[in-house]
This record gives C-alpha cells, sequence and structure tokens, in this order.
C-alpha cells in the first residue's frame, strides 16, 4: 500500500502490550500510538500502569529481573521489546526524567557532558557549545553560567530538575519521556518546567506522566486516560477535558473518583 | 485525666531509657580515657629523636628507639593498603551492582563474613603454611598478605553496604542516558559514595595496623633497620609484644612509647576519617 503523505507521523506505536511485575498483570493489552512532536500525557490514579508504561518506552523495567513485558512497541518502526535489542543505544534515543531530581554527584558542566560523552567525541569548544545550548534550552543557563564547576547538588530542587532536563535534551534523544517531573516541585519551578516541557515539542516527542490534570490540560496535545492496567480513553486532550466518551474518565476529570 | 497518665509513663520511660543509654556511653568513656591516660603517662617519656631515628637496641644495651618498626609497619601497612583497596572495592561494587542476589554473591558475602570473624592469629599461621613454609624465610611480603586477608573483608563489606545506600533513581537516572553498566558503576554510584568507601578503607587500615598475631608468624621481625619486603621486617605491634615481656627498663619503656604512637595513630585515622569524610553537599 502507497502511504499518502500524511501530516501525523507516529514515533511510538503500542500494540498489544501487557506488562507483569511478577504474576501480577499491570498493563492489559494496551493499543496506542504516539505522534511525533507532540506532547503526550498519561493520566490515572495511582496504580493505574502510567508509570510503567512510560517505562516500558525505554525498557527502564529490564533492571529488575522479576518485570516483563509482551507485546510489540515499535519506535520508528524497530520493535524496542525484542530481546535483542541494544538498551543503551535504546536509551539515547529515549531519554527519560524522574519525579525526584537525580544529579549526579559532578560539576554541574560534567552532569551536562556526561551522556554526550558517552555517544559523541566532541572538541572542547563543541562540548562547551552543547552544555550551553542544552542549559539554554532548560531555561538554567543564566542561573549557572558563572558556576559550571560547582557541584550539580548545590542547586536548588527546581533548579537540579532542570539540570536533570537539560541533561535529557543535551544527548539530543528522538523522546523525551517525564514521570511526574513537577511532583516535588513549588509552584514556582513547576510553572518554569512545564513553559519548558511546551517549548520542547518543537524538537522532541514529548510523553509525561502526571497526577496534575490541569499540567495535563495545559502542556498536552493528547491525553490518555488509565485505570487499573487498561487504557480507558486516548484522545485529543480537549476532547477528554471537555467532552469524554466514556463515563469513567469523566468521573475522574471531574474528581469524583481517584 | 487518661492522656496525662499515659504521657507521664512515656515521660518516665523516656527518663529510664537515656539514663541506662547515658551510664553506657559514659563506662566506654571512662575505659577509652584511661587507656589514653596509662599510654600517655607511661609512653610519652618514650618520645625523643632516639625513639624516631634510632632502631631497637640489643638486649642489655642502653638507648635505642623504634625507627626500623616504624618504618617496618608503614611498609607493611601501604602495601597491604595498596593491594586489599582495589580488590576490596571491586569486590564490593560487584555484590551491590552485580551479583546482587545471585548464588556466587551469596558465597563471596558469606565467606568475607566468616573472614570478618576469623581470629587473625589463624590467618597468620595460614599464611605460614602457604607461603612462609614454602619460600623457608619470613618476610615483610608475608605480613602484607597475612594483612591484606585480613583487611579485604572489612572494605569489601563497607563498600557493599554503602553502595546500597545509594538510591536507585540515581542508576536509573544513568542508565536512562545510554550508560553501559560499568560506567553507572564506577562514574556514577562509587562516585555518589566516594566518602563512605574511602571511610571504609581508612577504617580497615586503622584495624589492620595494629595488628600483632598474623605477623608473628609471617614478616617476623628484624633488629635492624631494614627496608627489604622479601626479609623479615620489624613491626611495631611485634616489636611492642616482645619488648614488654622482656625485663630491661628501656624495651619496656620503648613499648610503651610504641603502643603510644600506634594508638594515637589509629585514632588519628579514625578522626580524620569521621571528620573529612563526613557527608557534605
Amino acid at each position: 500500500m502507497i502511504q499518502k503523505n500524511t501530516v501525523v507521523k507516529n514515533a511510538i506505536e503500542v500494540r498489544n502490550l501487557n506488562f507483569f511485575y511478577g504474576k501480577f498483570q499491570a498493563l492489559k493489552n494496551i493499543n496506542l500510538n504516539i505522534v511525533e512532536k507532540k506532547i503526550t500525557a498519561f493520566i490515572g490514579p495511582s496504580g493505574c500502569g502510567k508509570s510503567t508504561l512510560l517505562r516500558v518506552f525505554n525498557r527502564m523495567y529490564d533492571l529488575y529481573p522479576e518485570q516483563k513485558a509482551e507485546g510489540e512497541v515499535k519506535l520508528y518502526g524497530d520493535n524496542i521489546l525484542h530481546p535483542k535489542r541494544d538498551l543503551n543505544l535504546l536509551r539515547a534515543k529515549v531519554g527519560m526524567i524522574f519525579q525526584k531530581p537525580t544529579p549526579f554527584p559532578m560539576s554541574i558542566y560534567d552532569n551536562i557532558a556526561f551522556g554526550v560523552r558517552l555517544y559523541e567525541n566532541l572538541k572542547k569548544q563543541d562540548m562547551d557549545a552543547r552544555v550551553e545550548w542544552a542549559l539554554k534550552k532548560a531555561a538554567l543557563w543564566n542561573e549557572v553560567k558563572d558556576k559550571m564547576k560547582q557541584s550539580g547538588l548545590s542547586l536548588s530542587g527546581g533548579q537540579q530538575q532542570r539540570l536533570c532536563i537539560a541533561r535529557g535534551i543535551a544527548v539530543k534523544p528522538a523522546v523525551l519521556l517525564l514521570d511526574e517531573p513537577t511532583s516535588a516541585l513549588d509552584p514556582v519551578s513547576t510553572s518554569k518546567i512545564e513553559e519548558l516541557i511546551y517549548e520542547l515539542k518543537n524538537d522532541y516527542t514529548v510523553i509525561i506522566v502526571t497526577h496534575n490534570m490541569q499540567q495535563a490540560a495545559r502542556v498536552s496535545d493528547s491525553t490518555a486516560f488509565m485505570y487499573l492496567g487498561d487504557l480507558v480513553e486516548f484522545n485529543e486532550t480537549k476532547k477528554i477535558f471537555l467532552k469524554p466518551d466514556r463515563k469513567e474518565t469523566e468521573d475522574y476529570i471531574t474528581g469524583r473518583f481517584g | 485525666m487518661k492522656n496525662i497518665k499515659i504521657y507521664n509513663s512515656r515521660k518516665r520511660s523516656n527518663f529510664i531509657g537515656l539514663s541506662l543509654s547515658m551510664i553506657a556511653m559514659t563506662l566506654g568513656m571512662i575505659v577509652l580515657t584511661w587507656i589514653l591516660f596509662v599510654l600517655i603517662s607511661k609512653g610519652f617519656s618514650a618520645f625523643n629523636s632516639n625513639f624516631f631515628f634510632n632502631s631497637t637496641p640489643a638486649a642489655g644495651s642502653a638507648g635505642g628507639g623504634l625507627a626500623n618498626a616504624i618504618v617496618g609497619s608503614l611498609m607493611i601497612v601501604a602495601s597491604c593498603t595498596l593491594i586489599s583497596t582495589p580488590i576490596g572495592i571491586l569486590a564490593g561494587v560487584y555484590l551491590s551492582e552485580y551479583g546482587d542476589r545471585s548464588k556466587i554473591a551469596n558465597i563471596t558475602r558469606l565467606v568475607t563474613d566468616v573472614m570478618l570473624s576469623a581470629p587473625s592469629i589463624v590467618i597468620g599461621l595460614f599464611v605460614y603454611a602457604i607461603y612462609v613454609s614454602k619460600v623457608k624465610h619470613f618476610s615483610g611480603f608475608a605480613g602484607t598478605i597475612a594483612l591484606s586477608l585480613l583487611a579485604v573483608p572489612v572494605i569489601v563489606k563497607t563498600t557493599e553496604n554503602i553502595l546500597r545506600l545509594v538510591p536507585n533513581t540515581l542508576r536509573e537516572a544513568a542508565y536512562a542516558l545510554g550508560a553501559p553498566k560499568w560506567k553507572v558503576s564506577i562514574t556514577v554510584i562509587l562516585k555518589a559514595a566516594k566518602s563512605g568507601v574511602i571511610t571504609g578503607v581508612l577504617l580497615a587500615v586503622a584495624r589492620v595496623s595494629g595488628e600483632t598475631a598474623p605477623l608473628l608468624f609471617t614478616a617476623l621481625n628484624n633488629q635492624f633497620f631494614s627496608t627489604d619486603m622479601n626479609k623479615p621486617i620489624s613491626t611495631l605491634p611485634v616489636v611492642i609484644y616482645q619488648f614488654a615481656m622482656s625485663p630491661y627498663v628501656n624495651w619496656i619503656n620503648l613499648a610503651w612509647g610504641g603502643a603510644l604512637l600506634i594508638t594515637l595513630t589509629v585514632l588519628g585515622l579514625n578522626i580524620f576519617a569521621r571528620v573529612f569524610f563526613r557527608e557534605k553537599r
């Protein structure tokens, strides 16, 4: 079949995905497409499987032997669940930002350069430029440009989280996974990071897991509502929040349960 | 009122608990200061230039010092540190980051625990049997091997425990950038736990530097100044052991001086480890 020149291109396609923690099934037959260079939000009550789904996309679950996924997850056509898939290369393409800031015990500069050095051999000035670029993207450059040699741990919580985002951007991944990136931060830092996420979709496919429904409504293009391991509803964010098809979605969004 | 009653009884048990722990702490402090006081009062007079620059005197001859024993101890402890630090740290990294719950890791852990509680004289006899009796002479190397066998399990244990304290989120964050496992272990995890690991090494060094029994059958002793590790070499603990039981007054004084020197060094190492490598941001 000859494909027509479509505007929409999928970065990730999930087909019949099941996920197990030991014997417990945390994801049940998930199917969805993540559109390239858009922001997709996963919402749902605690334990619904939204973080689990996120952690499939870079196979972070692989660190834990008792966790396993079945089905197909295609990243630009390649099945990332294939057992021979090189995980380091996959993770270099699919970056992840965690709930709590996780700066490495090294200088601000080295925090950013760490990931870049793994896959690129840059000259000093090119590396400097890359670090500056990433920090500017993460809206942190002005605050740290005079203290690049200081430990990343010396920054405030919000700054640390932006440092982690800069670190994730610096390796230029195709997809950026954000696992409740603002839940440990104050409102000012949160709004800074939300602005940043909004900017990121110009260059990256962003997937964000959030407990904060307003956040999903503010930043995302499409939203998936998950409940007890099922993908209940997946649609444009506007549709999900204004006129959801399913009653469960409406109940959750209006705060009747969750 | 009921609430007040519960509150008062809690206050009472708090007082009792606090008093008991204060008494225990005081007892410990008394013994420690007592040891230090006796050592200083008997040993400090031995500290003079002869003590540091002359070698141990022959039986019956006056004067002399512990230069040979000090240098010998430094050499053996330093080479023991050089050998046991990499082995201990790498084994600790293996247990925490790679082996985890595998069979070989569990066996390593069991062996480490057994080695930790093995009497040090047994270690000395072991090295005598497998090394000294084969090469047919005592040597500084043999002493180094014996002390390393004591230091390695301590370093393995502390390294593993410290690395386990590093939060998993930090590991995940490093893996999420596509870093291979060895890189995560060495440049992120080990670095995050650096101060704890160094403290563990220093405490192990402090522990072995006072060991006597493992050196008796290995490094033996040497009356003369020697830096040849392939020959018997003098060490402070062995000299103290030998001199303290002798009938000569100058030997006994030197033994007190040596005991004070070891104690101060070990105390200094401990304080250094605690103060300089305290977790800081």
